[in-house]
């Protein structure tokens, strides 16, 4: 039954969100914020807001500094090519799960969640020697296989909850009218899932992004996205926390508008089966 | 063969002799993110003048990060950096693994009898010059000249323990948010342990005996801690586990500290633009307890090069330019004396023009002060000073020093604290095979 809604509650609510979004975009908004102050001014205490010294010479150090567009380049492949090689394996991988499950497809599903829960650091030494002896150390096709790996369960999870939310009875009409499987997965099932795999694109292209272990652990020079961008101007001494945070922004705001954007996709995809 | 045919084979023996002179060789630099590196990066037209065939590829990370991948690269011999950033801890190590290929061919103008005595004894292993100085750096006492004066107290040049404390007592007023000393308390071995253990050489205390057998239960340790945790309670700032050099550097440049012993390189950032008190800072040595031992570390930050890199004449040649004499004087004339990597060479000391530098003689005063073969007053069988140069001091120190912050922030006491680690270095150096 749904429950009334009065002035006074909706305010309430409203209030109480904006408040829940406000702490946590806080940190991102300090970040952005601190990198248009000067270095004194980014570590006063109290924080200085209003009074604060506000300069753009650090965007315009970082920018001299640095190769920006070669690390914002390799971000875009990586992630880009790291997610579309994903969903590649992951969509006939979960259409056989959701529409012919075996014996053994939970267990499955559930032994490839469990190779997100061990520490990256376990299998660094392994992974560094293979990609050296594969020749595909500080490559940007080795970081797309690498995060393709590393975020092919979640893709897979996330398309196997939405194509078990589409009747199996519609892919039978497909087979009855002649449909082979290819045509199956290509021509019907692909096109009603499509909002399900525009957010597992969307969510992957985030989480490749803002991956920043195994990126800086497998690169140099030559591949090396944004995070590696952002760990070269990080000192343990001396302060250039404003040259820092002008790092970070830079690298955070292409994905942050492409977030921005996809709002709306993004949190149908998330909440996609959580109401029925 | 007819005209054209001719030219043709010409035309591409040329091509193929101008493109082998213009072959590039690139060599991979792995560095840290601090003002000398990055100076040194805006400075590479002149390398580039002079070595028109080298191309240098950067790789910047943080300390810890960059440790991370170069020690991966080396110990699998991935051959991935031709010249590392590497510490005065690493060398030693290293060293004996056979992981550094030998400075001990670089040209003569390079000159290795200019570098300072302690720099090269700490860089040396069993007579190879393995890392090359870019900058050095000792720990001493910054303090504020206004307010020993206000206290009507003088800070002696080479002070003691027991003038630390009377002038960290007169200094501190709470009611205007000044604290009488700005210490280290933030765990890990590079932070309170760097801290603490040169502390210790000065009270007479030591890691391990001659058997490495661990002292932590001694008086002199005891004496150690209870003199740093009873200094910190009572005239430190509040929160002081989590401080490490940046947050106290925050402190003292917004007036907030009477006195912080840390690392020489600070100095010019408290005399420098974003410090309040810039023209308040005196400098002393680092202090001591009268047992022939100053509180004072030593650590540079040095190029070397892995074994296992294909492009060692160029990585040569690149670590000659980046630390020779020269390379200083280049620096001085485009950003002035102030702004030379320091604590490498001897005729820098001797230049007037650096002599001038209010924090010079200091920082070579505290250099000279450190012996990282004779680091305590007991004899002890390793090397460092503010560490202990074998592979499982990182891992230990970063025990110790999560068990001393917890004191520090009141969680155990100093007898608690000290059991602790001595328990916990015991089993740790038992099972490593130092002790039967």
């Amino acid at each position: 039954m749904a429950r009334a809604t009065t002035p006074r509650r909706k305010a309430l609510t409203t209030l109480a969100a904006w408040t829940v979004a406000l702490i946590i975009f806080f940190p991102v908004l300090w970040m952005i914020l601190t990198s248009f102050k000067t270095e004194a001014s980014a570590v006063a205490m109290p924080p200085e807001f209003l009074g604060a010294s506000w300069t753009l010479e650090n965007y315009a150090e970082v920018w001299q500094r640095s190769d920006y567009p070669r690390f914002f380049w390799n971000s875009v492949v990586i992630s880009v090519g790291s997610t579309l090689l994903g969903l590649g394996l992951a969509i006939p991988a979960a259409w056989s799960m959701a529409f012919v499950p075996g014996r053994r497809t939970k267990d499955l599903l559930m032994w490839m969640l469990s190779t997100k829960m061990m520490p990256a650091v376990a299998v660094m030494i392994p992974i560094y020697l293979l990609f050296q002896w594969l020749g595909i150390y500080d490559s940007k096709i080795g970081l797309v296989i690498a995060l393709m790996l590393m975020n092919l369960p979640i893709i897979i999870w996330m398309l196997y909850t939405y194509f078990k939310e589409i009747p199996s009875e519609i892919l039978e009409a497909a087979r009855m009218d002649g449909a082979n499987l290819w045509n199956e997965v290509l021509y019907v099932l692909t096109p009603m899932a499509v909002p399900g795999i525009a957010s597992t694109l969307l969510l992957n292209v985030i989480l490749a992004w803002n991956e920043a272990f195994w990126t800086i652990t497998l690169t140099t020079t030559k591949a090396a996205p944004l995070s590696a961008f952002i760990a070269s101007f990080s000192a343990p001494q001396g302060l250039f926390y404003a040259k820092l945070s002008a790092a970070s922004t830079m690298a955070i705001l292409p994905i942050l508008i492409l977030g921005w954007f996809s709002q709306k996709q993004l949190v149908r995809g998330l909440t996609f089966g959580a109401v029925k | 063969m007819n005209m054209t045919l001719r030219a043709l084979l010409g035309a591409t023996a040329l091509l193929t002799l101008t493109g082998v002179a213009m072959a590039e060789t690139e060599i991979t630099v792995a560095t840290v993110n601090n003002g000398d590196m990055i100076r040194m990066q805006g400075l590479m037209d002149d390398f580039y003048a002079k070595h028109p065939d080298i191309k240098v590829n950067w790789v910047t990370l943080e300390e810890n990060v960059l440790r991370q991948n170069v020690t991966t690269d080396i110990a699998t011999g991935g051959g991935q950096y031709d010249v590392l950033t590497i510490g005065t801890y690493e060398v030693p190590i290293w060293g004996k693994q056979g992981w550094l290929a030998s400075l001990n061919d670089l040209p003569a103008d390079y000159d290795v009898d200019d570098l300072l005595p302690a720099m090269r004894g700490g860089l040396t292993v069993d007579g190879n010059l393995l890392a090359s100085p870019f900058y050095g750096e000792s720990s001493m006492v910054m303090y504020r000249t206004d307010l020993m004066e206000k206290a009507g107290l003088t800070m002696p040049e080479a002070p003691t323990w027991a003038d630390i404390e009377k002038a960290a007592a007169a200094m501190t007023d709470r009611a205007n948010d000044i604290n009488g000393i700005c210490l280290r308390g933030k765990a890990g071995w590079g932070e309170n342990m760097a801290f603490l253990t040169a502390m210790s050489n000065s009270f007479g205390a030591r890691w391990f005996d001659e058997n490495w057998v661990t002292q932590f239960d001694q008086p002199e340790w005891k004496a150690t801690l209870d003199f740093y945790l009873n200094l910190m309670t009572q005239y430190g700032p509040a929160g002081a586990s989590n401080n490490g050099f940046n947050e106290n550097l925050t402190l003292f440049n917004q007036g907030k500290c009477g006195m912080w012993i840390d690392a020489t390189v600070a100095a010019s950032f408290v005399t420098g633009k974003d410090s309040t008190v810039a023209d308040k800072v005196g400098f002393a040595l680092a202090p001591d307890n009268g047992l022939g031992k100053r509180g004072n570390w030593l650590w540079a930050w040095s190029l070397a090069i892995p074994a296992s890199s294909q492009k060692q004449d160029a990585a040569k040649a690149f670590i000659n330019w980046a630390t020779n004499k020269d390379y200083l004087a280049l620096v001085a004339s485009k950003e002035g004396w102030a702004n030379v990597p320091p604590g490498t060479r001897t005729s820098l000391y001797m230049n007037e023009e650096y002599a001038k530098v209010p924090f010079a003689k200091m920082t070579l005063d505290s250099i000279n002060a450190a012996d990282p073969t004779n680091p305590t007053v007991k004899p002890v069988p390793y090397v460092g000073v503010q560490f202990v140069a074998i592979p499982e001091f990182a891992g230990l120190g970063t025990t110790v020093g999560e068990i001393f912050s917890a004191a520090l922030a009141g969680q155990k006491t100093a007898d608690e604290a000290l059991a602790e680690a001595q328990a916990a270095v015991s089993e740790e150096m038992a099972a490593a095979g130092y002790v039967k």
